[in-house]
């Protein structure tokens, strides 16, 4: 085609689309781009590799190769620490999930976590949620405080202070966070309103519980509270330790809230106000929706926080997970030396929670970002 | 004319110490059609979104449709409902569908069962010419198409009064007109508009009054042709000569 058109109104063409260059391709082309991209990035992929060949064969010789799995103390003992002594855990284990749960009811403590964890599991299925799934729990928790409990249908009374080890753990921390998170939310709100009282309330809340350490609260909760009591009057321990947990888990999970509700535009609350939307309609419809999808890392970062801060009940005496490695071994000369791997054995159980729910996190944020994504 | 839909008596307002209305006296008539400008900062704004008290005025009477506005939560409430207001940058929520934004309020506000909600939405969908973008989120359309969805949402509670806070000013040239023309269709359908506009042309072809405002205050309004070949004022002289020069 000539472009000497003799027309002086040029004709547009519009040029059709092309595919992005491709000058790396495939797997070689990656190592390359990434790895040995210039003279830091070799230097560095050496490093670490020449780390790797210096410290992953003598960890895979001590935790696998020259390891001892049996429950034999006299062979653990022989291994002067060339190798792991795993027998600690085949020896130990049910006292580290379980704690000082009378043994031969064992089998309860067991039948409670797993109605937990699968409970819990179902909760995050999405084809689940419904307000069945209300009705699931109050029915999951009550199955679970009889087995703990008993005292019904046959089974023997056992007294909060025996229970331990993984189920305690994940009773604290689910009520924990169950309850926190609409008292954070009540208070985030509160802390922008416009009545004096509420918001002066809410930041006094927020900031007294920030200022002290969880472990502060627990024991007050646990030593201080009971002096305040009428004579005669008793909260059970679990219940004032989970309250601790609870309102101190509140106080930061508010001011995670509160990140999210400020990022929410004011158009958006007129926009609902002039539609004749309530205060609270606004808030559940318009407002909270918005402000907890922009702040689901946060909070997750604080659920997993909650999560590994039962840890310290240990300090009013409940043996939860971690308490009951040290109540396993504390008490057995045997195999105290081995605590190094009954430490990795319950640092590998929290884990596997925390690394799931940092997961969990990261499908809910793809899943519910739909109106910001494009096309 | 009857009874006036809006009247303004003597009406005030201040932002902290800034007197942004000053002694507003205006009464609108039912389907009356007003066209509002004035240079920026000047009150328009302020004063239709005192309608619907997104704004509060601190002296004078307000009645909107026979209810004073005051602090009553009730009356607020009220006028709402029959007041509906399309803002310059749209507002709509974005985590819902356009259909979503559309039975959000009828449902929740009004109690119109779902189904009824949304066939009412699809209706003013079809109204505003957007129908086939009912599932997709706010974000997915262009600007022209998400300020005809707000029109659509305020028009989902059937409002007697339909306020229009310089719908067009935050769009693109070549959406304007798709806007108008929905607008425009609107005002030939007897509804009660006051439209914040520097669009002359629309005023002129729609607006039964056009106001102009500087300072606070209503400094003139007449019929679009008056107004337009006419005004009376050296400071309105002033602001149609710098807006429809170029």
């Amino acid at each position: 085609m000539s472009a000497t058109s003799a027309s002086s109104v040029g004709t547009f063409a519009p040029i059709a689309a092309r595919p992005a260059p491709v000058t790396t391709r495939g797997t070689l082309g990656w190592v390359r781009r990434n790895l040995f991209g210039g003279p830091g990035s070799v230097l560095a992929t050496l490093t670490i590799i020449a780390a790797l060949f210096y410290y992953v064969p003598g960890f895979i010789d001590w935790a696998v190769v020259n390891a001892v799995t049996r429950p034999d103390v006299a062979a653990c003992r022989a291994l002067d620490g060339a190798g792991a002594c795993w027998g600690v855990i085949a020896e130990k284990y049910r006292l580290i999930l379980l704690g000082r749960y009378p043994f031969d009811e064992q089998w309860r403590p067991l039948a409670a976590t797993v109605l937990m964890v699968a409970m819990l599991i179902a909760s995050c299925t999405r084809p689940l949620w419904s307000r069945w799934l209300m009705l699931a729990w109050v029915i999951v928790f009550a199955a679970f405080f009889i087995l703990m409990r008993g005292g019904v249908f046959g089974l023997s009374a056992v007294e909060t202070d025996r229970w331990g080890g993984l189920p305690l753990t994940l009773l604290l921390s689910t009520i924990g966070i169950a309850a926190a998170f609409p008292i954070a939310v009540l208070v985030a709100l509160g802390r922008r309103s416009h009545l004096p009282a509420l918001r002066t309330i809410c930041i006094v809340y927020v900031e007294l519980i920030r200022g002290v350490p969880l472990i502060s609260v627990l024991f007050m909760a646990s030593f201080m509270f009971p002096l305040f009591m009428p004579q005669g009057v008793t909260i059970n321990v679990l219940v004032r330790v989970l309250v601790g947990i609870t309102l101190f888990a509140a106080a930061y999970l508010a001011e995670v809230v509160r990140g999210g509700l400020q990022a929410i535009p004011n158009g958006q609350l007129e926009a609902a106000a002039s539609l004749g939307l309530s205060y609270w309609q606004t808030q559940r419809k318009i407002v909270l929706p918005q402000a907890l999808r922009l702040v689901v890392p946060s909070i997750m970062n604080s659920f997993i926080s909650t999560f590994k801060d039962t840890s310290l009940v240990t300090i009013v005496s409940l043996y939860e997970l971690t308490g009951s490695v040290t109540l396993a071994l504390s008490g057995d000369s045997n195999w105290r030396p081995f605590f190094i791997e009954a430490y990795l054995f319950i640092a590998a159980i929290y884990w596997i929670f925390c690394f799931a729910m940092s997961r969990y996190s990261q499908w809910v944020e793809q899943h519910l970002n739909v109106g910001h994504r494009r096309a | 004319m009857s009874e006036p839909i809006i009247t303004f008596e003597k009406v005030n307002k201040w932002y902290a110490q800034f007197h942004v209305l000053r002694d507003i006296d205006l009464e609108v008539g039912h389907g009356e059609r007003i066209v509002i400008c004035g240079p920026s900062g000047s009150g328009k704004s302020t004063l239709i979104r005192c309608i619907n008290r997104l704004e509060e005025h601190q002296q004078g009477r307000l009645v909107v449709d026979g209810v004073e506005l005051s602090d009553d939560v009730k009356a607020i409430e009220a006028i709402r409902r029959k007041v509906g207001l399309v803002f310059q940058q749209f507002n709509l929520f974005p985590h819902l569908t356009v259909l979503e934004n559309l039975t959000l309020a009828p449902m929740w506000v009004m109690g119109v069962p779902q189904k009824e909600a949304e066939e009412r939405a699809m209706a003013q969908l079809t109204r505003v010419r957007i129908a086939e973008q009912a599932q997709k989120y706010p974000m997915q359309l262009s600007g022209g198409q998400q300020q005809r969805v707000a029109i659509a949402r305020a028009l989902c509670l059937t409002p007697k009064i339909m306020l229009f806070d310089e719908p067009t000013s935050a769009l693109d040239p070549e959406m304007i007109k798709e806007v108008l023309d929905v607008i425009i269709e609107l005002a030939g359908q007897g509804m009660t508009m006051i439209c914040v506009s520097h669009e002359m042309g629309f005023a002129k072809s729609v607006a039964d009054r056009v106001i102009f405002m500087d300072f606070g205050q209503i400094v003139e309004q007449n019929s679009p042709e008056e107004f337009f070949n006419h005004p009376k004022h050296e400071r309105t002289r002033d602001f149609l000569s710098k807006i429809l020069s170029h």
